[in-house]
Parts: C-alpha cells; structure tokens; sequence
C-alpha cells in the first residue's frame, strides 16, 4: 500500500469521549439486565406476599405454563418490533391456527397433521401479512395487520360456525399440559417449547446475516437497502415467523385446555407488545434482545400470579399492568436523558 | 477523448425525471482514476440526484453511463458496488444501533459453517474491520462502539471506511462535511487525501470552496440540472466558481462540446 499523505490523521478520529465512557458502560448493564432485575424484583415482591405458595413448584410450573402461549407471541412480536413494524394480527392468528387444528381433528385427521396445522396456518397468515406490506406498498405495518386481525378473527368464527370445540386428541394436550421429567424434575413440554424457541431465535438474531440484517433495518432501513440488503424480503420472513410463532403458540394453547374456541387470544397481541416493551426492546426498532422480551413475559406472567393470589380484581390486575408499562419506559427515558447528560 | 487514459466513470448525457420535476437534463461528467473530482451547485441543482444515478439509487430517465469503458446499467447500489463504486450518502447510511465493525461490513458480512448452519463470523469481521481502520489510519478505542454513540466526524469516518472497505475505485461523496466541526472537517479532507494516493477517485459535492479547494484536483459546477462550467483547480479562481455556482461564467470556462449556448 502507498504510504498515506498525512500522519497526524493517525489523530482521535473516532475516540469516544473518556467520561461519557463508563455512563455508557452502565447503560449498557442496564440495557442488558434491567429487566432480569425487574424479574427479581418481582420475586421478591411475591415472595414476600405470599411466601409460602409462590415458590411451589407447583406454583412455579404454573406461571410458566400459564404464559407459554404468551411467551412465544411475543417473541415473534419482537422480531417484528425490531424491524420497526408491529403485528397486531397475532391474537386473531392464535385463534385461527387453534381453530384449523381443533377444525381438523373433529373430522378425523390423524394428530401429526393435527400438530403441524397450527404452524402452516400461522405461517400462511404471516405471509400473507409480509407479502401485502411489502407488494401492496402499505403505508404501515399497522394498517395491514389491523386488516388481518379482523380477516384471521372472521376466518375463525366462519370455519368453526362461531362455537367451541373440545375433544382434542391426547398427543395435541400432551404439548400443552403435559410433563418430561428431566434429571428427576417435572418440566411442562410446553415450557421446553418455549425455551428452545427462544434459543433458536437468540441464534437467528445474533448469529445469521439475516438476523443481523433484521436489526440494521430497525437502525436504518435506508442503510441496509444501499448496503445490498433486500429489506422487502427481510420483512417478509420476518413477518412469517412472527405467524409461525403465533400459530405455535395457538397449539400450546389448544393443548392446555384440551379444546379450541374462537376467542382465543381476544386483545393478545397487546399483552404479547406490551411484554415486548416492558422487555426492554425499543418501539422504534433496531433496539431489545431475546432475553429481554423472556423476563418481560415473566414480569407480566408473575404480576398476574401476584394478584391471583392476593385475590386482587382481575379489573385491577388492567389497571395495574397499563401502569407498569409507562412507568418502566418512563423510567427508561429518565436513565437514557441521564445518561445523555452526564 | 478515446486516446486518453481510460475513464473510470463517464457519464454521458444524463437526464432524470421525477414525475414533473425535471433533476438533470442531459449532464456530462467523467472521472479519471485517483482523481478527486468537486461537484458543486447551488441548492436543487441536481447534484445529489447525479450522484445517486452513479451509484445506482437511481435509474436515469435517459443517458449513457460507462464504467472503465464499459456501458453499464446500474439496477440498484448493490450492482454500483460490484463495479467499485462506493457512495457515503448526504444523510449518512449507517444503522447506529449497530457497532462500528457491523457498519463497515453490513450487507457483506464474513459466515462460517457449523454444522448445517451458516453463521455470522464475528470474530473475522471485527478483525476485517480493524485492519481496514488501521489501514485508513483512523484509530478506534473500540470496533465494538455502537455508531450512534459516536460524533459526527467519527460516523463520517466510519461512513467512508464502509465505502471502501471492498476495493472500491470510485467513492463519492454527498456533503461529508457539512455537519461537522472544523477539526473534524480537515480530519475527513485528510482521509479523501488518503484515498488519492490509494488509487481511489474520489467525487466530492461540497458547498464549502475551502474543502473544494483543499482536496481537488478539478472542479465541475451544475445549474439547474445541467453541466454550467468546470476546469483543473490550477486554473480557476474561488470567485468565478462563487460566479459559476450563482450562473455567471466568463465564455472560456464553458465545459469542451456542452453548453456554449
Ligand atoms: N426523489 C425525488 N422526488 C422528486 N423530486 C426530487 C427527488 N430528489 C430530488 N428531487 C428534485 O430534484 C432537484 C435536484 O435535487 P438534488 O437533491 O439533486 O439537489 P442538490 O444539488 O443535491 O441540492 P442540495 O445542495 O440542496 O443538496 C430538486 O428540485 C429536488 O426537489
Ligand atoms: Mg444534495
């Protein structure tokens, strides 16, 4: 190489600024573990209360059983968020991938076909939701999604004449209800869904081009598309998984209680957001990791726990949660203004 | 023209429409290799939009573009690219929630197969984006920084350590300077010095004579969607460019074979 024109170049070009230097070490502590905090704080907090029925473990297993189908909507709601998008059809896919299989099994389908239904359907309206976003040039994500919530919700009552179907075939509540026993601990099967999932999501994002390429088009989707990205097939995927996901998680529920009913998963794709947001993932994408939205579903499924218990109002249990949400990113702009400033 | 040394870019007769707003109409230009070239014009003269046409953002409405010779089309930046040209855009193109080495390497990341899987080399590309740092001289605390976290003048440097990390022969630049603070401004002009004695041309739109003056080797005026006038920085003074850029030119300064109407 030919020897460069001038040496003082060599000078702090790109130096970040000494004292701002460990603000942004402890933001990045935060960014990474504010939420696990929040998941102990919450412990604490039921533990405290109800110290002798919150750490059964059949209180435990319970928790998480109760928000498995949760956890997987809102991880597939996080890849989405990332991008900047939302999908607010997730709810009304849950019910109408639940729907197909339960559909399904009455007429006799053998279980492996039963089992995979909920996923090719939830797939097949992720699509659907990518490819209309993309091809019909959709203003936002929200318009198309909102269009589908009330497609996927009118599917579901069409094909089921609007009633509940119970009698799903013993394989399909296994997923849901049932248990393996690993190393002598009974661990629902639909919690070990949840945590593969989430593993193989953490891989995809962190560790594929594709995943990489998901978070660029969060940061800046001008700069990935003259980077080569082709960030109209970046979304569709995105937009698939996220159905997948949704569909998956309309089987964990189908398994649980054993029955589909059309209004399964009503105002989900709220609480599937607001795990997401309370996971620390930013609504303006390119920012959350999978983590994250795993302790944020926590601190939803444990707030829920805590009020049971304590016999509080299920209309209370609203109240509270739409407080916990702005008060957690409230406090996140306060630290970020903070941190700014300093 | 022929006899000369080969262009590594000559755009012929370039002419952009967006519905009724006319951008260019029929602008020459030609870049010789290791050239730094400056585009000037006043506010809409097009300048932007004949950069974005030679790195492909845009496809023109008419014209012929030649890279070393060769007639090109450019579909989209990624074919741009392929032909080694590079472009750091007005409004920077970085993600800056990304860290300085997925920056420079975004879209061409380095993978590794484990198993069945292909998965992002980190490792490689943190060292990719390093060496390729090191070799523009443009020091890091660490590639691990997040974008946004940094000053205007170091996303500028990340900016064009991006657009020449992969053999690029052609960089063109929108405005580097214009956000940034004057010791951050002489930093860049260094760096475009750099990638003179690389073997890099180099298309510099400034509004700024002073960086003009500093880092070019010829300077080109548009007005109003149209070549106006150009001549080596040897031979022109700073006022007639303010003329050329206003629309006022003596009749010798008319570009050879355009616009001595
Ligand atoms: N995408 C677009 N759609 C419609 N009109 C456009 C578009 N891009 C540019 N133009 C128009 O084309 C003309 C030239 O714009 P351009 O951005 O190329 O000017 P410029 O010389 O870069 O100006 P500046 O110095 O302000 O950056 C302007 O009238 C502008 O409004
Ligand atoms: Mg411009």
């Amino acid at each position: 190489m030919t020897e460069a024109a001038s040496p003082e170049l060599a000078g702090e070009l790109v130096d970040a600024d000494q004292q701002s230097r460990r603000s942004i070490r402890l933001m990045a502590f935060f960014d990474r573990f504010g939420v696990l905090l929040l998941v102990l704080v919450m412990g604490a907090l039921s533990y405290a209360a109800q110290p002798e029925v919150f750490l059964s473990s059949n209180n435990i297993a319970n928790i998480f059983r109760q928000t498995a189908f949760l956890a997987l909507l809102a991880l597939g709601q996080f890849l989405v968020i990332v991008t900047a998008g939302i999908d607010l059809s997730v709810g009304s896919t849950l019910a109408l991938a639940m729907m197909s299989a339960a559909v399904l099994s009455v007429a006799g389908v053998p279980w492996p076909i039963l089992i995979l239904t909920p996923f090719a359907v939830g797939t097949a309206v992720g699509l659907v939701n990518g490819l209309g976003l993309t091809k019909l040039h959709m203003p936002h994500p929200f318009i198309m999604t909102l269009g589908m919530l009330n497609i996927a919700r009118g599917l579901t009552n069409l094909i089921s004449g609007g009633v509940p179907i119970s009698g799903l075939p013993a394989e399909v509540r296994w997923l849901g209800a049932g248990n393996l026993v690993l190393g002598g601990i009974e661990i629902p099967v639909s919690v070990i869904a949840v945590i593969v999932s989430f593993a193989l999501a953490w891989l995809f994002l962190e560790h594929t081009r594709t995943g990489r390429h998901i978070y660029a088009i969060g940061g800046n989707p001008q700069a990935a598309r003259v980077s080569g990205i082709n960030v109209d097939r970046t979304l569709v995927i995105v937009y698939a998984l996220c159905g997948l996901l949704a569909g998956f998680s309309g089987l964990l529920l189908a398994g649980r209680t054993g029955s589909g009913f059309p209004n399964a998963g009503i105002g989900a794709e709220l609480d599937a957001i607001s795990a997401v947001i309370i996971g620390g993932a930013s609504f303006f994408g390119g920012r959350g990791t999978v983590l994250g939205v795993f302790a944020g579903v926590l601190v939803i499924g444990m707030m829920r726990n805590l009020l049971n218990l304590s016999n509080v109002q299920v209309f209370w249990q609203q109240v509270l949660i739409g407080v916990v949400i702005i008060a957690i990113v409230a406090f996140d702009v306060l630290r970020r203004r903070a941190a700014a400033s300093s | 023209m022929e006899a000369a040394a080969p262009l590594v870019i000559e755009a012929r007769a370039i002419a952009k429409r967006f519905g009724h707003v006319t951008a260019l109409r029929g602008v020459d230009l030609t870049l010789e290799p290791g050239e730094v070239l400056g585009v000037v014009g006043d506010n809409g003269a097009g300048k932007s939009t004949l950069m974005k046409v030679l790195s492909g953002l845009h496809q023109p409405s008419s014209g012929e573009l030649l890279i070393n010779g060769e007639a090109v089309r450019f579909g989209s930046p990624r074919d741009a690219r392929q032909r080694g040209i590079e472009m750091v855009y007005q409004d920077l193109a970085l993600a800056g929630n990304l860290r300085i080495d997925e920056n420079i390497l975004l879209g061409r990341e380095r993978t590794r197969a484990i198993g069945p899987l292909r998965l992002v080399d980190h490792a490689a590309n943190v060292a990719l984006a390093k060496q390729h740092l090191d070799k523009l001289r443009i020091h890091v605390k660490s590639v691990s920084q997040r974008v946004e976290d940094l000053s205007g003048g170091q996303r500028q440097a990340v900016a064009i350590a991006r657009a020449t990390a992969f053999d690029a022969k052609v960089v063109i630049m929108d405005e580097p300077t214009a956000a940034l603070a004057v010791r951050e401004v002489r930093r860049v002009l260094d760096l475009i010095k750099d990638l003179k004695t690389h073997g890099i041309g180099v298309i510099l739109i400034s509004h700024r004579l002073d960086d003009i003056f500093y880092v070019c080797d010829r300077v080109m005026a548009l007005f109003r969607g149209a070549n106006f006038a150009e001549a080596p920085l040897g031979e022109v003074e700073r006022d007639e460019v303010i003329g050329w850029i206003m629309g006022n030119k003596r009749q010798e300064d008319a570009p050879v074979g355009a616009g001595a109407n």
